[in-house]
């Protein structure tokens, strides 16, 4: 399986957002356009994470997900307020390939469980935020407002025997910062379960990517600011690298040895 | 005008926006009627075997669809779901299928350390040219979701082969009737060229 490299897009009032450790959302643009830039790059995956749908306590804008899903020419995973099976079922219904489950999965693991066994586990991604305070990581819930007592290992463990199919690791400290992936956090999850892990929080380029999966053991380097901004947060530009650009960092393995460009 | 079948099994919207996005005509046709412009069909579907039987027979699709396929010979093309039900039956369900294409739908087998439904990208192999294979890149993979897989009667009505654990079919064509296991819609400039493909 070669290393998948994801933009996650938040959204926030149908808007995509983006926000600088869980917070401070900066308006980017109108998903679908975003969606349709993502069309002409080499993306294989896509997640769209809405941040309010849990605290708000509503369900997710199924009209506006199938919207987004139709514009979509890659496969999707959407997260965000998705606390039954049955809001399960009108996502994918909606046109997404996977659910996300953050909050519903930490509170009541048997809906992942449940979720497997009726979907497939490889359609139930568990994302788990962490933050560290005085050198202890502990995962939080609702969009990172509610701390919890778990630290990230033993939930995403947890999460694993649960029947999860992946793992989205966010670091809420590096979330939008674009200083590099929490690397030893990310091993150490890594390191304690068998299902894909997805890094998430602090790309700020090719080099973290390549880095928190070559060094820390992520099957997958998720984004959002580092495909969306231009050298800060003030300039939006939304980019992908290109095949070329992930084969000189190693990222996708070069299929023809023998033409591998010399730089 | 090329024209998508919505039976109300699943989101065709990506369907219908890679046809606008490669510039070609294309419509929805939510009811029988729809189909009387049709040169070209799309048949997609997702969700389970007997499900989307009823869904066509429901509809009254059934006849419609028989004369503009069958007698007037309009290309179809069966995506995922869409394309199990061209065959004949299928092991997760009792219905028949529609039977114009000479196969049978099997539930894939079970491999020590391979998931099912097999989800994810995967490469196709050609076993033959094909009208779906004549912009094929080398280096092409198809986005997949599926637990069950097509066995055709006829080595030589399949275009495509996949392995997941097991070598199964993920196409076939036997003259104008074409069906891939595979999401075009979701397998972006690979499946864009295929789509481009059974267009033109």
């Amino acid at each position: 399986m070669r290393p998948r490299l994801i933009p996650v897009l938040l959204l926030s009032r149908r808007k995509v957002v983006k926000t600088l450790r869980f917070e401070d959302p900066k308006y980017i643009g109108d998903p679908v356009n975003i969606v349709r830039i993502f069309n002409g790059k080499e993306v294989d995956e896509i997640v769209i994470l809405d941040i309010d749908a849990t605290r708000e306590k509503r369900v997710p804008d199924f009209r506006h997900l199938a919207e987004i899903a139709g514009e979509c020419f890659m496969p999707m995973a959407y997260g965000g307020g998705l606390r039954s099976l049955d809001d399960m079922k009108q996502a994918f219904r909606a046109g997404v390939e996977k659910v996300v489950l953050n909050t519903a999965a930490v509170e009541h693991p048997d809906l992942v469980t449940a979720a497997a066994q009726r979907f497939g586990s490889q359609s139930v991604v568990v994302s788990l935020d962490f933050r560290t305070t005085e050198g202890m990581a502990r995962v939080a819930t609702i969009s990172g407002s509610r701390d919890t007592s778990r630290d990230p290992v033993s939930a995403a463990r947890h999460m694993e025997h649960s029947g999860a199919g992946e793992i989205i690791l966010t670091s809420i400290d590096r979330d939008g910062s674009m200083s590099g992936y929490d690397l030893e956090m990310t091993r150490a999850v890594a390191n304690s379960i068998d299902i894909p892990l997805i890094a998430c929080g602090g790309a700020g380029s090719l080099d973290d990517c390549a880095r928190v999966v070559k060094e820390a053991g992520a099957a997958a380097a998720a984004a959002g600011s580092f495909f969306i901004f231009c050298g800060n947060r003030d300039a939006i530009l939304v980019t992908y690298p290109d095949s070329e650009d992930l084969k000189r960092i190693g990222l996708i393995e070069d299929e023809n040895n023998s033409a591998r460009r010399n730089i | 005008m090329i024209t998508i079948l919505d039976i109300g099994m699943g989101n065709i919207g990506s369907i219908v926006n890679m046809f606008r996005r490669l510039g070609r005509d294309a419509t929805v046709a939510s009811d029988p009627g729809g189909i009387s412009g049709a040169t070209r069909i799309i048949l997609p579907g997702v969700g389970a075997f007997d499900e989307a039987m009823q869904a066509l027979e429901r509809g009254g699709w059934i006849a419609p669809l028989e004369h503009a396929v069958r007698d007037r010979g309009i290309p179809i093309l069966g995506i995922c779901l869409g394309f199990q039900i061209l065959g004949r039956s299928s092991e997760e369900g009792v219905l028949p299928g529609l039977g114009w294409l000479e196969a049978k739908t099997r539930k894939l087998d079970a491999f020590p350390g391979l998931k099912i439904p097999h989800m994810g990208w995967n490469a196709v192999t050609p076993p033959r040219p094909s009208p779906l294979s004549r912009h094929l890149d080398p280096d092409a993979r198809f986005y997949f979701v599926h637990s069950y897989h097509v066995v055709a009667d006829r080595d030589e009505d399949v275009i495509f082969r996949t392995t997941h654990g097991q070598s199964f079919v993920s196409g076939m064509q036997r003259g104008h009737i074409m069906g891939v296991q595979f999401h075009p819609e979701k397998s972006r400039k690979f499946g864009m060229a295929l789509l481009r493909d059974f267009s033109s």
